[in-house]
């Protein structure tokens, strides 16, 4: 056995040992396993949200689009510092009404404040749609990742199936709170491991940044810059845009904002996010690095660049090293989106058609649904399509279409009916459901539109639209007096 | 009233690139548009403080957490 597959091991058996160890001394109840009482201070919150910002989406993705596709890549940059902003206002109403009526998942929150055991219903189902190809995204980097630095020695198919076993005991025992003390060690990890190489390789092979961008421009024009068609700057605009408005719409994200002590937590975080995610900036210097040393990976092995230079430059122990913080950027938020599924699946579509209510059995179900899941996931990242990160740009296209809904919840007086809400939510869903399988552009639907506009993202088309149907259903509600619109935020009570 | 500068990085980063899309010359080593991003991640954490610094929320907040 390797140095480099020794290191791997010893990461994945730790994670399996904190996450199995952190339910130790809980009574993990409903709540504690999903939401860990509502007792986490700013730092696991922190963590848990960062989560959100290294998955292996964009420790490979991040240096692979660097590397394949040039200025583009920048927009990963983007989105999370504007998803905070807003959070600084967003999350502290959202955290003290879940708290105030013990909600414990993001369709909960919406069948609670609509009244609509039915729009919870939808919110549920479009979130599980969106999180699996997530899962199946997070097993096809750790499969890259093992397989890649433990030299070939380990397949990806069975690196798969380890990895997606280690999560499932460790969600199922411990929940939320094994999530969190991984994350603590994997943030540690990843900040360490990735400063290095994006410090060390340009440093090393070009003999700094400045020497590296020049070369890369000489031997590749406007590489470094977005293109004029196709990834341009329309697209990346509207890009960002979607992905903030996004970015807490994901069950797990709206889940993980549950957990929090206190609603000063999240003022705090949006301070300190912000530079975190300035950590992405050296993951691009290392997918930049490799573009003129490593040349020649195309199509989804851009993925590789990361580990195809870290081999090329290192001995075999620190590939191990990197390796070992690569699993656990898959580990941790495979552990958050697995219970986020297991939770909506068990407490928002389950028990309401069932008619459970005791919390205990839901817990049972939910924790049960568990392996389910991970065998869904695993099957889908074995069975392999190539179109999994169309899946995923599809499933943050899916989620966004909650944001409309959500806002309008937060007003004072809420104009929009349940009715509006999910008329509103389908035809969003519907219509990036439909572009996307289809592979129709913008322009194929309102053919006056210029053709420029197809560089727009589909997602923000589908939001325009899912506005405007919200907003004629609640409002045609009104004038014809069908039934009065949901009181706002439960005010009669 | 400080709260609206939460806008600008919106501003920088949706619109910025219209006017920025440059590889030449390259600041701090960086081409031109990845250092006007970064410089704007930089911005937020920094406008973000003050909003902080001035929100009367977070003096209030104190009762909140204990409360329940």
């Amino acid at each position: 056995m390797s140095a480099a597959l020794l290191i791997i091991f010893a990461f994945a058996a730790l994670a399996l040992g904190l996450g199995l160890r952190a339910a130790h001394g809980k009574d993990m109840n409903l709540e504690q396993w999903t939401v860990a009482g509502r007792g986490f201070g700013a730092v696991f919150v922190f963590l848990l949200l960062a989560g959100e910002i290294y998955t292996t989406f964009t420790f490979l993705g991040g240096s692979g689009w660097a590397y394949g596709k040039g200025g583009p890549a920048y927009y990963i940059l983007c989105y999370g510092s504007l998803a905070f902003i807003l959070s600084y206002w967003l999350l502290p109403p959202i955290w003290r009404y879940a708290r105030d009526h013990r909600l414990i998942s993001q369709p909960h929150y919406f069948r609670h404040r609509y009244e609509s055991p039915l729009l919870g219903g939808l919110v549920a189902l479009v979130g599980v749609v969106a999180l699996i190809p997530y899962m199946v995204l997070q097993l096809k980097g750790l499969g890259i990742i093992v397989s890649t630095s433990s030299y070939g020695t380990i397949s990806p198919h069975v690196a798969i199936w380890i990895g997606a076993a280690i999560v499932t005991a460790y969600v199922m025992v411990s929940g939320v709170h094994g999530s969190a003390w991984n994350a603590v060690i994997k943030d540690a990890m990843i900040l360490l491991v990735v400063l290095f190489l994006g410090i060390y390789l340009p440093l090393h092979l070009y003999g700094g940044y400045g020497a590296m961008f020049s070369a890369i421009d000489e031997a590749k024009p406007g590489f470094l810059a977005l293109p004029e068609r196709g990834q341009s700057v329309l697209w990346f605009s509207s890009s960002v845009l979607l992905s903030a408005l996004g970015f807490y719409m994901w069950p797990h994200a709206f889940g993980a904002v549950f957990t929090a002590r206190d609603a000063s937590v999240f003022r705090k975080n949006a301070v300190f996010l912000p530079l975190y995610q300035l950590i992405l900036l050296f993951v691009f210097f290392v997918g930049f690095a490799a573009v003129l040393k490593v040349p020649g990976l195309e199509g989804a092995d851009v993925d590789l660049a990361l580990f195809r230079i870290s081999i090329r430059t290192f001995d075999p122990w620190l590939v191990g090293v990197i390796g070992g913080a690569g699993v656990l950027t898959a580990l941790v938020p495979g552990s958050l989106i697995l219970m986020s599924a297991a939770t909506l699946f068990a407490n928002d579509l389950a028990a309401p058609l069932m008619g459970i209510a005791n919390p205990d059995r839901i817990a049972r179900l939910a924790r049960a649904s568990v392996p389910i899941w991970a065998l869904i996931a695993v099957w889908f990242a074995i069975s392999g399509s190539q179109t999994i990160v169309a899946l995923l740009l599809m499933g943050y296209a899916f989620v966004t279409q909650l944001f409309p809904a959500l806002i309008a919840s937060l007003l004072r007086r809420n104009p929009v009916s349940s009715a509006g809400a999910f008329a509103g939510i389908a035809a969003g869903v519907g219509m990036v459901a439909l572009t996307t399988s289809q592979h129709l552009r913008l322009t194929n639907l309102l053919p006056f539109l210029p053709s420029r506009l197809d560089d727009v993202n589909i997602g923000i088309a589908a939001l325009v639209l899912n506005v405007v149907v919200l907003a004629l259903v609640s409002l045609a509600q009104r004038r014809l007096g069908l039934g009065a619109p949901s009181p706002a935020g439960r005010a009669a009570e | 009233m400080i709260r609206w500068l939460a806008a600008a990085p919106f501003l920088g980063m949706l619109i910025g690139p219209v006017f920025l899309n440059r590889v030449q010359p390259l600041v701090m080593g960086m081409p031109l548009l990845l250092a006007w991003l970064v410089m704007w991640v930089v911005l937020t954490s920094a406008i973000m403080a003050l909003i902080y610094a001035f929100d009367p929320a977070n003096r209030a907040d104190a009762d909140e957490g204990g409360g329940a």
